[in-house]
């Protein structure tokens, strides 16, 4: 079932997410933070069993639609026309909301969009506030600048009430408790959740009846309400949120005050995309004709909904990846995690090797977002482009034709490239440098494989080498090596 | 100030390629094709067939019936109390006996909103293809509280308000108006990606097709 009892709740849990807080250890590489979650065999068995449904019903609601390819290639147009002209679209875009009541502020990076929502949320006077969580807000490290500021957050979402209250990370940017199992979020909320019938089972319709029951009175009568959106259209001011459950309903039409935080390549240029975009989006993610609820609101209406609307557009980062030509096509990305749910690395190590290297979005979007958008000195960030096996997968279902293979090939290029200059050369580069030396010249060449091979055939038993030494040792600790053939090819070659 | 940093790291970021047009090919489908449905009959049956994937519940009436499946409706769930936008007609709710109808103008408070046992509202279009109902908060569908709080929504629809594609309905929308588009009731996939009634908005959702 799983694999021991659930960790009592940590406040590392946030802050160890995004580049957002002082005095943060080093991050570890992907390969090193996927063997925690690589050894929990039960939660290794929930994400299998999901994926494999994710799949199937993303599957089923492509096919269905017969002009899909062609929406995707309106898709990835929309989006390159939106990012080709981003300054415009962004400027149209606060000129919109302006007029309609509501008011912009630009963040350039996480701690001053952290500032802003904190100081908006000051100004209300308000201690209490109702969060959507997002990519985005995760990714600013929202939460805990706010408890910081002594503000209670209350979430909407049952999954992500499921995770907080185990003490863990989301695993998923679009469902967040994917990797635990009805019976252990019932567990969760028998222990954690106060007032949590005793009856309780495992039954997921009781599971969202228990969070309902819970949740309510809070939302209900909140004042402040701070959500994420898919989509902001430049030329009205629209914001636009899809969702399954009703919390973000619950925050866009409550509270006085909605603060919507929303990074900047989220921007589309008109109302007419959302024709293309709420066909894609939906099909993609959940494998839903439609989500339940599509919620739009441009500004603040008189009657209806929040009387003070502020929208915060952040950067940090993006325009780093917007700089990469090849790369810039990442901020193509909707957030529908379509890519996820085929990728083979992803479906064994869950988000979490991705969320404890600092990367908020997980899977192939996650490995070529976040070594982009933080630049890829750091070696966790590093690592994430060589998180994937190349399968391609990713890049076949992705709605908006994002190339990802294409872009994680280009990411391991850069990657390279900036430890080139290094006073000490990584192990790998000096093998190649030597490598190159030796092949570099015939009379160099013939002893080095004349030694190399007698080497490899001592090493070798049964014509397979088991383990390299050393260093070398890495590469077989997952598979076995051929024995080199006694005389090389050249020998031959030349003895014919 | 950060709004012309940001700006000015976007105009780098682009250099050369910014302002580059890129054409949207839009020969995607915008009507219904003659396989889904070939005629006026078929865009509805489609729609209802849609909606009910969602798990909600679908009835066709004729225009001289709606007033006693209204009542039908709520009766069957023993409605005492329900809230109707004020400005819904009168006739829908005309053979309602034994059931009280707040009127709401904007002021009924959210408590009570939650204490009611359902709300009847009207809509601004439907979607054929995707089983959606789309509010705008114009006549008939009041603000966006009340189809939200209460846990019943009965949501009547016109034959003539269903579109075939999400296309025809953008097109037909206003996006100045408060939107919210609805496909069955609430449902969450967070728990176990079944979908189960989900976790705040109403969790039955019924709709009335009236075919005039």
């Amino acid at each position: 079932m799983t694999s021991g009892p659930i960790p009592l709740p940590m406040p590392r849990v946030l802050g160890a997410l995004g580049g957002t807080g002082p005095g943060e250890a080093a991050r570890p590489r992907f390969a090193t933070a996927a063997r925690e979650a690589l050894a929990d065999t039960g939660q290794r068995r929930s994400l299998r069993e999901s994926m494999a449904v994710l799949r199937g019903r993303r599957e089923a609601a492509t096919a269905e639609a017969a002009d899909w390819e062609e929406l995707r290639e309106a898709g990835r147009a929309v989006r390159d026309r939106s990012l080709l002209s981003l300054d415009t679209h962004l400027e149209t875009l606060e000129g919109a909301v302006t007029d309609a009541g509501g008011t912009v502020h630009w963040a350039a990076d996480a701690a001053e969009a952290r500032r802003i929502v904190v100081g908006l949320v000051r100004a209300t006077g308000r201690s209490e506030v109702i969060e959507v969580r997002s990519p985005v807000t995760r990714e600013i490290g929202l939460d805990r600048a706010l408890a910081g500021a002594g503000v209670d957050v209350a979430e909407t979402g049952a999954a992500d009430l499921a995770v907080r209250l185990a003490g863990e990370r989301p695993a998923h940017f679009l469902l967040p408790a994917v990797h635990r199992d009805p019976a252990e979020i019932r567990r969760t909320f028998l222990r954690r959740m106060p007032g949590a019938p005793s009856d309780l089972t495992d039954d997921p319709r009781e599971l969202a009846d228990a969070a309902r029951a819970h949740l309510r009175r809070r939302l209900l009568s909140a004042d402040v309400a701070v959500i994420g959106a898919a989509f902001a259209v430049a030329e009205t001011g629209t914001l636009v949120m899809p969702e399954g459950d009703g919390g973000g309903r619950m925050c866009l039409t409550l509270p006085e005050t909605l603060i919507c935080v929303l990074g900047i390549e989220q921007v589309v240029p008109c109302w007419r995309d959302m024709e293309i975009l709420l066909q894609l989006l939906p099909r993609s993610a959940t494998g839903e004709r439609m989500s339940p609820y599509v919620s739009t609101w441009t500004g603040v209406s008189a009657q209806d909904g929040p009387r003070d609307l502020h929208v915060v557009l952040l950067d940090n980062g993006r325009t780093a990846a917007l700089a990469d030509e090849v790369g810039r096509a990442a901020l193509r990305c909707i957030g529908c995690a379509a890519c996820l749910s085929v990728c083979p690395v992803y479906e064994r190590t869950g988000g979490h090797a991705y969320a404890a290297g600092g990367s908020v979005l997980s899977g192939p979007i996650g490995a070529i977002w976040t070594p982009q958008t933080r630049g890829v000195r750091g070696a966790a960030e590093a690592s994430l482009p060589f998180a994937s096996t190349l399968c391609g997968a990713c890049g076949d279902v992705c709605p908006v034709k994002i190339d990802i293979p294409g872009i994680l090939v280009h990411l391991r290029g850069k990657v390279v490239q900036a430890r080139r200059h290094r006073p000490v050369p990584p192990p790998e580069m000096a093998v190649m440098r030597a490598l190159a030396w030796a092949m570099g010249d015939r009379r160099r060449y013939e002893p080095a494989l004349r030694q190399g091979v007698r080497w490899a055939r001592l090493l070798s038993r049964g014509g397979r080498i088991r383990r390299l030494p050393g260093l070398l040792g890495k590469w077989t600790e997952a598979r076995d090596l051929p024995a080199p053939p006694r005389d090389p090819f050249r020998v031959r070659w030349r003895e014919r | 100030m950060s709004r012309e940093r940001v700006l000015r790291s976007v105009r780098a970021a682009l250099g050369e390629a910014r302002g580059t047009e890129v054409n949207v090919p839009r020969d995607y489908h915008h009507r219904l094709t003659g396989e889904e449905a070939g005629s006026r009959a078929d865009v509805v049956a489609l729609f209802s067939e849609r909606v009910a994937d969602h798990r909600a519940t679908v009835r066709h009436v004729g225009a001289d019936e709606l007033a006693t499946t209204v009542a039908a409706a709520l009766w069957a769930r023993e409605a005492k109390r329900i809230v109707v936008p004020d400005d819904l007609p009168y006739g829908w709710l005309a053979q309602l006996e034994g059931v009280q109808a707040l009127a709401d103008a904007g002021t009924v408070d959210v408590a009570v909103l939650d204490a009611v046992d359902g709300v009847v509202t009207g809509c601004a279009a439907a979607v054929a293809r995707t089983g959606t109902v789309v509010l705008d908060g114009g006549r008939a569908q009041g603000r966006r509280a009340l189809t939200l709080v209460p846990d019943y929504h009965l949501c009547v629809v016109h034959a003539d308000q269903i579109v075939g594609t999400v296309p025809e309905a953008v097109a037909r929308l206003d996006p100045y108006r408060p939107l919210t588009w609805i496909s069955g009731p609430a449902a969450t996939l967070d728990l176990g990606l079944r979908r189960v009634p989900g976790v705040h908005g109403p969790r039955e959702l019924e709709v009335l097709v009236v075919e005039d």
